[in-house]
């Protein structure tokens, strides 16, 4: 039964809420400043707590199930990283108090400054970006401020992979740059003779996710980041998909010259829901004078008594501020916390573990999809959702099928690269049986596209709301539950 | 859908209809299958506004994705057919019969170079569908 709006629940001079009496006189309102054209709804306390407990019951979730989101790595959040976050000291801090107030704060973005920079090779860092697309805009901009510091004026173009995120080709465009698409050869890598053909003088950088969208690792990384450097750009390194590669591989020690981070990933911390995010920004030697300011550092050496005075540095380059204040500190400590509970073992684990989730979870589907570039995946694999046999069924279908299998659907249409996509990420915290489970639903959603192929062209027909008509919302956009009387 | 005989195609699935120095410019059928229901069209540019050939001219969204639709010759823009930005859904509906530009040709020759329906029909099975 859908839920109606709180709206809808309203009743003509209900409250749920009381003024005390004032301690100070009563004055009225400036009838100028009164409006009556603005209706809240009226509701009792009891109404609102189980309005909103009734939708939140509505609500899929990593903790509730399987959520195989390609891409977007909606691993398990540990609750022990939601008590470190609700810690007073770290949620009650004013991100304006005198430094001298907030040393364990500081210590803690200064701890993960160098724990990323371990993990991923490089030598400097920047929390501040509020998620992966704003770390890829800084990205962007530190490439030009790079280029520009060097009088090299002619670099307008920036290369990016027809199978990269789609955020790629955008932040390249607000960063001022021309986006130039270079396209996949038949293994799902980036083709070197187009790359080649393409690569000029007035190339700023080349965007790289890796492994990349097709959940393949890019098998000539080292050919590509050469042919790039030999023309004097500069690899950007999408950490997107680095939930693959934690342990095995630093980007910054093969060649990447920038980098972000999507700790709200790779990392844990809540994700589903919409964020918030994190999006911290990793560069090599020569890239560490124009990262934004401030970055966290020790101003004031310690010794054997007293430990260090933890502050703020503007590096001497800096293209400026990007975020208000140090990024989504709440975000940071969960991956602090994170990094400290797995260590660099568990760290590799990590990424064994998601490895091998996702091709066993490739082998189990066997036959029933199609997986184009058929070979080892790493963290994710991209299944077709349609066959030639079971006309009129596509992706959307097999996605909104898995919904009545109480499974969050797969990514779907996306990479644009391979038709009816269904991408697939499982994660390293699913287990052996979660897995199984899941290839057994997919199967048998394969046979139904066969032999009822209405049970999915209707689906989902076990939600509390059927199947949306997508154009409509689209098309239609009405984003408030409010809708003013016409004049 | 039968691809009509008297147009002429391009590799990145647009579809051209000459008439003496002039012509019409649209999707084919294919590219709005791939989208599937398209729900905005935006122009990039407006009348008399000049343009070369695979020029980003405008970009159509649909609930799967969005993509850009390159000028298949260069030339000059005469009319846009802003009946398409409130009905974007006639784009799927009658994909030949809804041109998005008329242009003033630059280059005859350009219009020579591109694909017959022949041609881009093995083209699209070439593709895979």
């Amino acid at each position: 039964m859908a839920e109606p709006t709180i709206y809808e629940i309203s009743s003509p001079g209900r409250t749920g809420f009381q003024f005390h009496q004032p301690d100070v006189p009563v004055a009225q309102l400036p009838a100028e400043l009164k409006r009556n054209d603005l209706p809240f709804p009226e509701v009792s306390e009891v109404d609102v707590i189980r309005h909103f407990t009734r939708l939140s019951q509505l609500n899929y979730g990593i903790d509730l199930g399987f959520y195989p989101l390609g891409s977007c790595t909606m691993k398990y959040n540990p609750r022990i990283n939601e008590e470190m976050a609700r810690l007073s000291g770290f949620a009650m801090a004013h991100p304006l108090q005198p430094i001298e107030t907030v040393q364990g704060n500081l210590a803690l973005i200064y701890q993960l400054q160098e724990w990323l920079k371990e993990i991923s090779g490089f030598s400097g860092i920047t929390l501040q970006p509020a998620a992966g697309a704003q770390g890829e805009f800084v990205g962007g901009l530190i490439m030009r401020a790079y280029h520009l510091s060097r009088n090299d004026l002619k670099r307008t173009k920036i290369l990016v992979p027809d199978s990269a995120h789609g955020t790629n080709p955008a932040t390249s465009s607000m960063s001022g740059f021309e986006v130039v698409n270079i396209p996949s050869d038949s293994r799902g890598n980036i083709d070197l003779e187009k790359l080649k053909e393409i690569c000029d003088d007035c190339v700023a950088g080349l965007m790289l996710t890796n492994p990349n969208t097709l959940g393949l690792f890019e098998e000539h990384l080292q050919e590509v980041i050469a042919i790039i450097h030999e023309k004097g750009g500069l690899v950007y390194g999408d950490g997107a998909n680095f939930n693959a590669l934690l342990g095995i591989i630093k980007p910054g020690e093969v060649g990447f010259d920038i980098m972000h981070f999507n700790l709200h990933k790779t990392f844990s911390t809540p994700h589903g829901g919409g964020g918030p995010g994190s999006g911290p920004v990793a560069v090599a030697a020569h890239l560490v004078d124009f990262l934004p300011a401030p970055v966290v550092g020790i101003v004031e050496e310690g010794d054997d008594e007293t430990p260090p005075l933890y502050g703020f540095i503007t590096p001497s380059k800096s293209i400026g501020r990007m975020k208000s204040f140090y990024g989504h500190f709440g975000v940071l400590v969960r991956a602090f916390t994170y990094i400290a509970m797995h260590g660099a073992n568990g760290l590799r684990n990590i990424s064994e573990n998601a490895v091998l989730n996702a091709n066993y979870l490739k082998k189990l589907l066997g036959n029933a999809y199609t997986v184009p570039y058929d070979r080892a995946c790493m963290h994710e694999f991209v299944a077709e959702g349609f066959w030639d046999d079971a006309p009129g069924i596509h992706a959307l279908d097999v996605a909104k099928r898995m919904m009545d299998y109480g499974i969050h659907p797969p990514t779907n249409y996306f990479p644009l690269i391979v038709k009816e996509a269904l991408m697939i990420e499982p994660t390293e915290t699913e287990s052996k049986q979660e897995i199984e489970h899941f290839a057994e639903i997919m199967k048998t959603i394969a046979h139904e596209a066969h032999t009822e192929p209405e049970l999915l062209h209707t689906a989902p027909h076990h939600t509390p709301i059927g199947r949306l008509d997508e154009v409509k919302a689209a098309k239609d956009l009405v984003l408030c539950c409010w809708i003013p009387p016409e004049e | 859908m039968s691809t009509p005989k008297d147009l002429k195609f391009s590799e990145t699935d647009e579809w051209i209809k000459v008439k003496g120095n002039t012509a019409l410019i649209g999707i084919t059928d294919f590219a709005q299958s791939q989208l599937s229901d398209i729900v905005y069209v935006e122009y990039e540019l407006d009348v008399d506004d000049d343009f070369e050939k695979d020029e980003t001219v405008a970009t159509v969204e649909s609930v799967k994705a969005a993509a850009d639709i390159h000028a298949p010759v260069s030339g000059t823009i005469l009319e846009i057919n802003e009946a398409l930005i409130d009905n974007p859904e006639h784009l799927n509906e009658d994909p030949y019969g809804s041109w998005l530009f008329k242009i003033s040709i630059e280059d005859p020759s350009e219009v020579d170079a591109l694909m017959d329906a022949e041609t881009y029909d093995r083209f699209c099975e070439d593709r895979g569908d």
